[in-house]
């Protein structure tokens, strides 16, 4: 089953191509890594696949639903990791959470049940009283992840997930990325550091709007390494 | 529908801690209209006689007479306050969460409408119960009706905010709303001065005046003030929040996407 797909996606801020007829799906409960380096389109397909911006052409579909049919079924069933923060520094991570919880019309005891279960999942569950201030970048990164996570969604959006944190805590939020693909969801990771890749990860490559490559990430790199055929592909070589 | 009543209660519960945090905005929305009330208009009253005109059944102060446009001051100072920390939002993320819900986008703006309104009422209300001790003081019941059109009053004015919102991209340009929204909604009405004497002045200015959304907010709020109803007043207000709210809803539809161009 597909867990997320976008077919003929074209977008243009004026003259500008952001994207040109990107597609790609991706089955259920597979992490997919999608690959671009700055300026590749890869912010622009994020607020298509979340409806911050609608396309004039193409489709996206999010577990069955239709974006642009049934938007709010096809929310419902979206997680979102933004890559600005999406926490009230003033707050509290619970009250973070809270907050986020009822704008999916969770409240009372089935939003602190999820609440304490989601900050357990993330070994939060001793900051919940903590100001997001007062939180590190990785406790920050962790917090805004348990949030995607509180309304169970079947399909997790990350965009640029790790940026700003040390190779240990991006190594485990990857990680457990990677965990919650095994455990059913489908993940559409975007990134520009092939190290964040594993080869049996699903990939797609997008560079100046357009998609170079999908498939696996090990039949991708072929007998190069991935940041090799990577750079070789975008032609961006160091 | 819990879902949606349970989104409202989220959204104005986080508008008022918001505000519990920012005191200090709180003492500034106060100190502007106080300023206006107890240094200006003290100055001002010698200057300008004031003739009977309703809902007035007597001579008035001219503090007496600026109280219900210093409310509507209040109002459109956090309608754009609110405005502001809209654009904030939306560099920060926090805004994309919200139109990234669910729920209808149109609701959860009306939310965010109805709680920042809500908080600026109740610095009206803290305004009005300073102007008191100082003894510029309404009818006692015109306090009670004086709710509904703050409310309607303040629902205008946010409305307004939520456009502008939705228009401006970059808090850079927010210097432009002062100069370009502020100043010229809160001279050009009925705040400071009755439109009959601005008439005598320049029948082009009171004109203007005469149609601006913010003239007929304040008359709507003095009427109110002394328990009386302005139908007029209330039909413009009630319209100019319709067309403000149908204009913003059109600038966050993401169609236009002009949400998070950034991004």
């Amino acid at each position: 089953m597909t867990g997320l797909e976008a077919r003929g996606l074209s977008y243009s801020y004026g003259t500008k191509r952001a994207l040109d007829d990107v597609s790609f799906s991706v089955s259920s409960g597979t992490f997919c890594a999608l690959l671009g380096p700055n300026g590749a389109g890869k912010s622009t397909l994020f607020n298509l696949l979340t409806r911050l911006f609608v396309a004039p052409d193409g489709q996206i579909t999010i577990a069955g639903h239709d974006l642009r049919q049934s938007p709010r079924a096809a929310l419902a069933q979206l997680g979102i990791v933004f890559q600005q923060t999406t926490l009230d520094m003033n707050l509290t991570v619970q009250q973070n959470l809270s907050y986020f919880a009822a704008l999916h019309g969770l409240s009372g005891r089935a939003a602190r049940s999820r609440i304490e279960s989601a900050l357990d999942q993330l070994d939060m569950r001793e900051r919940a009283g903590e100001k997001a201030r007062t939180l590190n970048g990785g406790h920050r990164r962790r917090t805004e992840i348990a949030r995607a996570l509180l309304h169970d969604p079947s399909v997790l959006l990350l965009d640029e997930p790790t940026v700003g944190l040390d190779a240990a805590t991006r190594a485990s939020i990857t990680d457990y990325a990677h965990g919650l693909a095994d455990e059913g969801k489908t993940i559409l990771w975007a990134t520009h550091l092939t190290d964040e890749v594993q080869p049996d990860d699903d990939l797609v490559i997008l560079h100046q709007a357009q998609v170079l490559a999908t498939g696996k990430a090990r039949d991708i790199a072929g007998d190069t390494s991935l940041q090799e055929r990577f750079l070789a592909l975008t032609g961006t070589g160091a | 529908m819990t879902a949606y009543l349970t989104a409202l209660h989220a959204i104005v519960l986080r508008e008022a801690l918001r505000f519990i945090h920012q005191r200090e905005r709180f003492v500034a929305a106060l100190v502007r209209p106080l300023v206006w009330l107890l240094v200006f208009a003290a100055g001002f009253r010698a200057a300008l006689g004031l003739s009977i005109i309703p809902p007035y059944q007597t001579y008035i102060t001219y503090e007496t007479y600026i109280v219900p446009g210093l409310c509507g001051m209040i109002l459109l100072f956090n309608g754009m306050q609110s405005s502001l920390s809209l654009v904030y939002d939306r560099e920060m993320g926090s805004m994309k969460l919200l139109l990234t819900s669910p729920l209808p986008r149109g609701w959860l703006l009306f939310c965010k409408l109805l709680g920042s309104t809500t908080i600026s009422i109740l610095q009206v209300y803290a305004f009005l119960a300073i102007a008191a001790a100082f003894d510029i003081k309404m009818p006692g019941w015109g306090y009670v009706t004086a709710l509904p059109a703050l409310l309607v009053a303040g629902l205008m004015l946010g409305a307004l905010g939520l456009l502008l919102s939705s228009f401006i991209k970059q808090l850079e340009n927010f210097a432009g709303v002062m100069n370009f929204v502020i100043f010229p909604m809160f001279f050009l009405s009925s705040a400071l001065y009755p439109l009959w004497k601005m008439a005598e002045s320049s029948e082009l200015l009171h004109d203007i005046c005469a149609v601006n959304p913010f003239t007929h907010a304040v008359e709507l709020i003095r009427f109110a003030l002394y328990a009386e109803l302005n139908p007029g007043a209330l039909g413009w207000t009630l319209m100019a929040a319709a067309v403000f709210a149908t204009a913003a809803l059109i600038g966050y539809d993401p169609a236009r996407a002009r949400i998070g161009r950034r991004g």
